[in-house]
């Protein structure tokens, strides 16, 4: 259908955009990339009063790596730009493979980081990447500025930390060892299709190829991305070998959370989700 | 409330004025503001990839943008395309290649082959497939569509096909 009316600003400011959309009230919605809010827009089960055009406020879109090593993306840095720019892919491997699952390449020369995670599909490849990485979100607001960790951000299905009249600013990844282990996996109907499960994983070693950090996050296996603790408690302190993957594997799958839909039911995602944690974790040791 | 606004942008080298209501769709604008109607509209949600167009030199589905935020932008079209009656080398190669049937998917994959192969003129065969995922032909099978898209690139490199 044709999407319902509305007014529109493009202001080129962060300012301006906080203060347009606190005229506006409650009604109003930030444009990032438009690529879930325009097909709600003309869906109509979305009907703002006004939409304040993020497109043009150029420090929303600056990348940058700054001296310790931490990647700064601006909440407007495209899909796209995360898909293939060498900067981005020296600064967090992981962030840019995983980009590249994201829809078809139409999309994510629009879509948005900030409008993924502020969109917060749980079945959305960004927001288990930001979790998976413990990334923090620079959020700015009528009373002022606040950071929140990823964990802290996703609430529900579609919901987040974001308070009415916030913006999310900026996604700041911390530094990324070069010898850290990493892999992404989704298993999707076709290539673009949300992922009915996927998972995101790094861990790093000792000398000993023992393992001393390790965190894994899924996608498409709860109301919000997830992460996998028990898998994670699995890997810590043990030497890395096809056998330790294994149990980690089974100890995630009790992470999991799925729910049934059209696309595959909760105990499909469950045990797919397993397998993909016991591939990443293969995937990420066997790469270098 | 509703807000208009006037709009500049070029299309096919072409500049264009026109007023815009803030919720028309870019290719709605294309289509009924600009008479440029070679771009077709299929679902209206961004997964058909029909209404494909090229916006400062990226493949965009115009269903989700707003005309009013391509102020400025440089656009191509399936019309841009042909030279009067003279198709273009990619046009030819899908007729030559039978990669259309009814043909209401075409300008869609046109217009994403054009800027995937501006951005990538030696792809193989699994790129190709990937850069097309976006777009949907329920008439051909896709095997003409990858075949047509693979000889355009062989014959701008040169090669015999």
């Amino acid at each position: 259908m044709k999407p319902p009316k509305f007014d529109y600003f493009a202001p080129t400011e962060i300012a301006d955009a906080l203060t347009l959309i606190a005229e506006h009230g409650e009604d109003s919605r930030f444009l990032a990339g438009g690529q879930s809010l325009v097909p709600m827009l003309n869906f109509r089960v979305a009907a703002p009063s006004a939409l304040i055009d993020l497109n043009r406020v150029a420090e929303l879109q600056q990348v940058r790596v700054d001296d310790s090593g931490d990647l700064h993306l601006g909440a407007m840095t495209r899909t796209r730009q995360i898909e293939c720019d060498p900067v981005i892919g020296a600064a967090n491997p992981l962030l840019q493979a995983a980009a590249s699952h994201i829809a078809h390449v139409q999309i994510r020369n629009r879509g948005t980081i900030g409008g993924s995670l502020a969109h917060a599909d749980p079945a959305a490849e960004l927001p288990g990447i930001v979790l998976v990485c413990n990334a923090l979100l620079h959020i700015a607001g009528p009373a002022g500025k606040r950071v929140v960790i990823a964990e802290a951000f996703f609430e529900s299905v579609f919901s987040t930390a974001l308070a009415d009249g916030e913006l999310l600013t900026e996604i700041v990844f911390p530094a990324w060892p070069a010898a850290r282990r990493w892999a992404f996996q989704e298993v999707s109907r076709r290539e673009g299709d949300f992922a009915m499960v996927g998972i995101a994983a790094w861990f790093d070693t000792d000398d000993d190829n023992r393992i001393t950090e390790a965190r894994l996050a899924a996608i498409g296996a709860g109301d919000t991305p997830l992460r996998l603790p028990s898998a994670e408690a699995a890997l810590v302190g043990n030497v890395a070998d096809a056998a330790l993957f294994a149990d980690a594997a089974q100890a995630g799958i009790a992470d999991l959370q799925p729910g049934s839909d059209i696309h595959a039911s909760a105990e499909y995602r469950r045990e797919v989700g397993g397998v993909l944690v016991g591939r990443v974790l293969t995937q990420a040791w066997e790469r270098n | 409330m509703t807000s208009t606004h006037r709009l500049s942008l070029t299309v096919n080298g072409q500049a264009h004025d026109c007023e815009v209501e803030a919720r028309l769709t870019l290719a709605d604008c294309l289509r009924d503001k600009l008479d440029l109607t070679g771009t077709h509209l299929g679902c209206e949600h961004g997964v058909c990839g029909a209404c494909t167009v090229v916006v400062d030199g990226a493949a965009v589905r115009s269903c989700l943008i707003f005309a009013v935020q391509a102020q400025g932008a440089e656009i191509k079209t399936v019309e841009g395309l042909a030279d009067g009656d003279r198709l273009s080398d990619l046009q030819q190669a899908f007729h030559d290649n039978f990669a259309l049937q009814c043909g209401f998917c075409t300008p869609g994959f046109l217009a994403t082959a054009e800027a995937f192969l501006s951005e990538n003129p030696s792809p193989t065969r699994a790129e190709v497939q990937s850069a097309i995922s976006g777009n949907i032909c329920r008439c051909t099978g896709y095997v003409s569509i990858i075949d047509a898209i693979l000889e355009t690139a062989a014959r701008r490199r040169g090669e015999p096909v």
